[in-house]
């Protein structure tokens, strides 16, 4: 796939930044404010498929990115599931999903316990998932043209 | 009772669309209504009237919040939806490489 | 509200039929746009701004898979031809329809009308749930905390389907070495 114009390469460039950071916001706001891990790693990976879009995907090795993400996306939900497991260990009550952590404040960004924490795993997780479908799309389709 | 019944005849739409197309791609996007339809009857069921969307600040003195747990069960029934309609695309674009249509009949015939 | 809603849904109903009587494919799947996010703005009148939020990434997202999808491949619609059996046909589905829609009517009548839904099952979710899961945002604190096994399964599903897509696009077997 080729890239675009000049025009839409710069308004890109200014763009994806933003939307990259919204997504990360979004994330770690995910227990004060609407949003969390499932809204932020779809942002995060529409900010990704914006920049391949528009530079080309002959622009990227796409190979090796690929294989990234899809390393990623198996650590993000190994990460959401030794949260679990030490909630088990760490918890006392033996069992899943527990809230070792201590609850500050309620409406604080450290509160909550380990609630951040599963929506940062789940945003990895999220944003890989998506990144990788678009990425074997994408290359299935640049081989087959080749 | 006449928004449920809406719903419900968008569901029918999606479902004239799997059982009545040919094409692969309308039969994907059958498939996509559908599952929207159903995201949007839970929530249909879960709303108050007056209420607000069930987040706490200092700021809001109502206290009457919309049930949060069909939005919980939506929010990840989206995303999901959103993995195997990629999955049925992928398989949708394999089938036409192999052989040269979306046309499901004509695909039943090449097969013998 | 409720006839805004209305309007929406008859918009919605109106794109999807659109949608799958187009004759370009290219047309079909923007027609489809119109189904998505008219569901955004279901979502936001119907108080749920995490949906919302999700749903307006996931329909780009889907909307550009599937243009990227038939760009390379023929954008017509395939005719449908009409035979004897057509009209029959037609009966069968209206007859169908009607059958559908009367059922249920009956069953749904048992809820409770729009806007006047009974909150006894959410009640132990919602007072508590704030000082239970310590989260200000509640629906967060359901997916999180009191309904984790339900995410755990939902991202293996998620994890299982993107598995599928690479095994089902990889074009040569991968090298032994």
């Amino acid at each position: 796939m080729k890239g675009m114009t000049v025009i839409v390469k710069k308004v890109t460039q200014i763009i994806c930044g933003i939307t990259f950071l919204y997504g990360i916001y979004i994330i770690i706001h995910g227990h004060l404010t609407p949003g969390g891990g499932f809204a932020g790693g779809a942002i995060i990976a529409g900010s990704f498929i914006l920049l391949i879009i528009a530079f080309g995907s002959e622009f990227l090795a796409l190979k090796k990115e690929e294989t990234g993400s899809s390393i990623l996306e198996s650590s993000g939900i190994l990460i959401f599931i030794i949260i679990a497991i030490l909630g088990m260990v760490i918890g006392g009550a033996g069992i899943f999903f527990v809230n070792f952590l201590p609850k500050w404040e309620i409406g604080k960004l450290i509160s909550a316990g380990v609630i951040p924490l599963y929506n940062i795993a789940v945003g990895i997780e999220v944003a890989a998932a998506l990144i990788t479908a678009f990425l074997a799309l994408l290359i299935y389709r640049d081989e087959v043209l080749k | 009772m006449i928004i449920y019944i809406l719903t419900i005849f968008l569901f029918l739409v999606g479902l004239y669309g799997v059982l009545s197309k040919r094409n692969l791609i309308k039969i994907v996007i059958g498939l996509a209504i559908m599952e929207y339809s159903v995201n949007l009857f839970l929530i249909l069921v879960g709303y108050v009237k007056g209420a607000t969307a069930p987040i706490l600040s200092s700021d809001v003195a109502n206290k009457l919040f919309v049930d949060p747990l069909p939005q919980a069960m939506v929010l990840t029934a989206i995303v999901i939806g959103l993995a195997t309609t990629a999955l049925l695309l992928a398989i949708a674009i394999r089938i036409y490489k192999k052989y040269g249509t979306f046309d499901i009949r004509e695909i039943k015939n090449l097969k013998g | 509200m409720e006839i805004l809603l209305i309007v929406i849904l008859a918009l919605m109903i109106g794109g999807a039929i659109f949608s799958l009587e187009a004759k370009d494919l290219l047309s079909a799947v923007i027609a489809y746009g119109i189904v998505g996010f008219g569901l955004v703005i279901a979502f936001l009148l119907l108080q749920a701004p995490d949906l919302a939020l999700v749903q307006i990434v996931v329909e780009t997202i889907t909307l550009i898979i599937m243009i990227a999808v038939i760009m390379n491949s023929t954008q017509e619609e395939l005719k449908t031809k009409w035979g004897n059996k057509t009209v029959v046909y037609i009966v069968l589905s209206l007859v169908f329809i009607g059958l559908f829609l009367y059922i249920f009517n009956r069953t749904t009548g048992a809820l409770s009308r729009f806007g006047e839904h009974a909150m006894r099952m959410s009640k132990p979710y919602l007072d508590p749930g704030a000082e239970k899961t310590g989260s200000a945002n509640l629906v967060t604190g359901v997916i999180f905390d009191y309904r984790g096994y339900d995410t755990l399964g939902e991202a293996t599903v998620l994890f299982t389907a993107v598995i599928g897509v690479l095994t089902v696009l990889r074009l040569k077997g991968r090298k032994s070495e």
